[in-house]
């Protein structure tokens, strides 16, 4: 018998004992070795993935939480939580719409999004007139066509391990910082897309057209490798608000763009924020990072983040190969009692790279919003440059709107412009729209949409359309 | 270190004609130094710079023992001619000399048995080494409405009688009403590997103004910390320079509140540095009331090896609606091996404000010295005037004419 086998074995007796009932299986409550080797057993997966998680949990063990950042949260207790459940089956989901909660409801509809798809977005069964599965397996066979593989992680690692053995980790290794490394050790699910060489992708790749994509957990890990010379645009998340049990989410993404490859990542986010009083609400700790591995590369992350209680992210580039290109365009809205510490950072290691971050940060209500950011030049990385700016916005003198850049430049021949500013919608031009008929909450949108315009821009154009609502709707009741 | 520490305080109470209380808050302070040490990187405000690893490689071991009891000889050579100044003269860590002869005595009161508060201030550890270790603090008053004739010259001289050994300095301003107060300090260093720690405090009553113009010019092989605090009321003024240059390695700090309404701040300064330097400025703005400003502008001009971190906040608090801030730090990186870090921040809770900052760094234009190289300059000559261009820009924001020339000749700039 190997070593696995026994671990299996063991797992048999283990004290708590493990529901096999298929519809119900959940991992015990709490953190130790037996719930990663349960994790990894379900999955079937490999000798070499359980000590990637093992390793990862070692270390995790030995470190502590950070606690730098600008919001601050109750204490979690992770003992506490369940790090593995599988999907809800049908009977606990609602059977129509009728049973969802009317102000969801109501929104969905001033996004102007279907029937059909909000039935699907809260997992109702829907009928055979909407049947997303064929959809989707149109999509995966023009996929298959070019070569391209997308699919959930948890397949990649059983069918493509030369490629999930060699990226896995090597953007955020296991040693990497609290969060990042607690989702090495115990990640349920994700996506994974690679694209060979030379290939354009042909369609915005997203969760939404992947089979499986549903409930894939607080957890999720993404890897994404283009290929020498291919280009890939990912969409992450919709505008449509998502409810979730799980506070926590502490997701990984990894990007890696080899020689002249693009990769463009976006990222729409709306989770649940708590209500008005700042009850509730989603803690969303994601760590994403891009690797432009190659010449030549280029990765682009857009992210749109207008939910969840505490959004605390950066997605960063690290700018190895000559030449390369990173970029970040971000709009941060907060309202009620939504805090945001978000913003990212280029590295740049690699000669002529370039780097340019847009940050738009949003605060209305009591909310707290601060862009964070690093950039970094390295000595040997001659003439790079980078552009920064970020602006704040602020609605009412209860909310607050911070920007913490650090800039280091070691290079001579390196160029950083940073800039920075802090603002309110004016009373001018509030007067000038209403004078011309709309009323004041329409002509905040307006506004707002225009100061976020350049980030809005470089969302995929059916994006583009839901995230501009999207924003307006996030900052209702916010003015007068 | 601890033990060094420990015994050199014994040895100075000993000496000294303190009272019960005051050694025993004397005490405290050096209780809370002890527990915190030197500042180190993984404090978020020393990140650019780890004093604790500065001092261990420069100096070693440091003796915090001083002699006071014999006077120092002053030496004149190092005064300024040709312009009129009253004086302090601090000379290895001692201070000699306090001259107001130029002013109004009655208008002008010298403290020299001016108790500091018993508080153990925030985290700051070098202020509670400040505390423990100062044989003297000297409050000095500006009285109401009293505008002082001439400028005061605090001269900091250090001569090669010491050696790796820690002198601290506080001083005490307070003006009053309508009064006015510029300030210049001038460093002679002829020691080496010593640790400097100055603190000064300004209270600044209604309508007052201060000028201070900090000049670091001499080369020289010490280790330097300076704090400003300086506290406004309602339309004062205070304009700080600050020209970094000579010590090996050196950190200002200006923290400034402003707690009147229309008062407002303005920090400037300009690094300069060569072979192997680091040193670093961190400015906090406070705008903790209505229609106050703040104006900050830093550049630096880095050879090699060098480093220089400029680290600067403004903060609104929500009652500070109509906060005007501003904040610009420009370096040029000269060499390969030179280094620029900044952290430019922001911290703003009022919404009807107008706050900006900008930060940028790079090498010199090859666009301009072309275009000065094609009018007859040399690479040289045209890289000098692009240097001094950039730089004289800082020179010009300051207000006081007089000790703007005095500037511009003492670090060479031209017109």
């Amino acid at each position: 018998m190997d070593t696995r086998e026994k671990d299996i074995e063991n797992l048999k007796d283990y004290k708590y004992g493990f529901s096999t009932d298929i519809e119900n299986i959940r991992a015990p409550k709490g953190l130790n070795e037996d719930v990663i080797k349960f994790i990894s057993n379900i999955k079937k997966e490999p000798r070499w993935m359980l000590d990637f998680r093992l390793k990862a949990f070692e270390r995790f063990r030995n470190l502590k939480e950070p606690d730098w950042q600008k919001p601050k949260y109750p204490k979690i207790d992770y003992q506490d939580l369940y790090y593995y459940s599988a999907p809800k089956s049908m009977n606990d989901k609602p059977k129509s719409l009728d049973e969802l909660d009317p102000k969801l409801l109501e929104t969905y509809k001033k996004l102007g999004i279907p029937l059909q798809e909000q039935a699907r977005l809260n997992g109702i069964a829907v009928d055979a007139v909407f049947d997303s599965v064929s959809v989707a397996t149109t999509f995966r066979e023009e996929l298959n066509k070019q070569g391209i593989i997308f699919c959930p992680i948890s397949e990649a690692i059983q069918n493509h391990p030369e490629l999930v053995k060699k990226y896995l980790g090597s953007v955020i290794p296991t040693t990497d910082h609290f969060f990042a490394t607690l989702n090495s050790a115990v990640f349920t699910d994700g996506s994974f897309a690679y694209i060979p060489e030379g290939v354009r992708c042909p369609m915005e790749l997203s969760t939404y057209f992947r089979i499986n994509a549903s409930n894939t957990g607080q957890f999720e890990r993404t890897l994404i490798i283009a290929d020498k010379g291919s280009y890939v645009s990912y969409l992450e998340g919709c505008t449509a608000p998502m409810r979730d049990e799980n506070q926590l989410h502490a997701a990984n993404v990894e990007l890696i763009a080899l020689d002249d490859a693009e990769i463009k990542y976006s990222t729409v986010q709306n989770w649940y924020p708590g209500d008005e009083n700042g009850k509730g609400g989603i803690y969303n700790f994601v760590t994403k990072r891009g690797l432009c591995k190659g010449k030549n590369s280029k990765i682009s992350w857009t992210q749109v983040e207008t939910g969840s209680a505490i959004t605390w992210k950066y997605p960063s580039c690290i700018l190895k190969g000559d030449n390369s290109i990173g970029e970040f365009y971000s709009i941060a809205i907060t309202n009620n009692h939504q805090k945001a510490d978000t913003g990212t950072k280029m590295i740049h290691l690699g000669k002529n790279t370039k780097s340019k971050i847009i940050s738009k940060g949003i605060s209305a209500g009591f909310s707290d919003m601060t862009y964070r950011g690093l950039v970094d030049i390295n000595s040997k990385a001659q003439n790079s440059s980078n552009y920064t700016q970020c602006d704040s916005l602020l609605m009412g003198n209860k909310c607050g709107a911070h920007t913490v850049p650090y800039i280091k430049n070691k290079n001579s021949n390196s160029n950083i412009a940073h800039e920075a500013t802090t603002s309110k919608i004016s009373e001018d031009q509030l007067h000038y729209c209403q004078q011309r008929g709309l009323n004041p909450e329409e002509a905040v949108g307006l506004i707002v949409n225009g100061f976020c315009k350049e980030v809005l821009q470089q969302l995929p154009m059916e994006f583009a359309v839901e995230a501009q609502k999207l924003v307006g709707i996030s900052l209702e009741g916010s003015v007068g | 270190m601890i033990e060094q520490i420990k015994t050199d305080f014994e040895k100075i109470i000993k000496n000294s004609d303190l009272s019960e209380s005051d050694i025993k808050l004397k005490r405290k302070y050096l209780d809370n130094f002890i527990e915190n040490g030197f500042p180190s990187r993984k404090l978020e405000n020393w990140k650019f710079s780890d004093l604790n690893q500065i001092i261990k490689k420069n100096i070693g071991e440091l003796s915090f023992y001083n002699d006071n009891s014999h006077p120092n000889k002053v030496d004149t050579a190092t005064f300024i001619d040709g312009l009129e100044h009253n004086k302090i003269i601090f000379i290895n860590g001692r201070i000699e000399k306090i001259d107001f002869n130029y002013e109004n005595q009655d208008k002008i009161t010298i403290d020299d048995d001016y108790k500091f508060e018993n508080k153990i201030e925030n985290s700051n550890s070098l202020l509670s080494l400040n505390n423990a270790f100062t044989n003297k603090c000297y409050k000095i008053s500006i009285k109401k409405d009293y505008v002082l004739n001439k400028p005061l010259f605090v001269y900091h001289t250090m001569n090669n009688k010491i050696k790796s050994k820690n002198i601290n300095l506080k001083l005490e301003f307070q003006l009053e009403e309508n009064s006015s107060l510029r300030v210049i300090d001038l460093f002679n260093d002829n020691a080496e590997n010593n640790f400097v720690n100055i603190f000064y405090n300004f209270d600044l009553k209604k309508n007052s103004t201060l000028k201070n113009y900090k000049i670091d010019k001499m080369q020289n092989k010490n280790i330097k910390y300076s704090y400003n605090n300086i506290e406004q009321e309602t339309n004062s003024v205070s304009e700080t320079f600050i020209f970094s240059s000579g010590s090996n390695f050196s950190k200002n700090e200006v923290n400034c509140n402003l707690n009147g309404e229309y008062s407002s701040a303005f920090v400037n300064g300009i690094f300069s540095l060569h072979n192997e330097q680091q040193h670093e400025i961190r400015t906090i703005i406070n705008h903790l009331v209505e229609n106050t400003k703040s104006y900050q502008l830093i550049k630096s001009v880095l050879g090699k090896n060098t480093k220089s971190a400029y680290q600067g906040k403004i903060f609104v608090d929500s009652k500070a609606q109509k906060t005007d801030g501003y904040q610009l730090s420009k370096a040029i990186l000269l060499d390969g091996t030179s280094e620029f870090n900044a952290k430019p921040e922001l911290e703003i809770y009022a919404d009807d404000v107008k706050c900006s900052h900008g930060s940028a760094s790079g090498s010199l234009d090859e666009n301009s010295i072309f275009y000065l190289m094609s009018r007859g300059l040399n690479y040289q000559q045209s890289k000098e005037l692009l240097i001094n261009g950039f730089l004289l820009d800082v020179v010009e924001k300051i207000t006081d004419l007089e000790i703007k020339n005095l500037i511009k000749n003492m670090i060479g700039l031209k017109e």
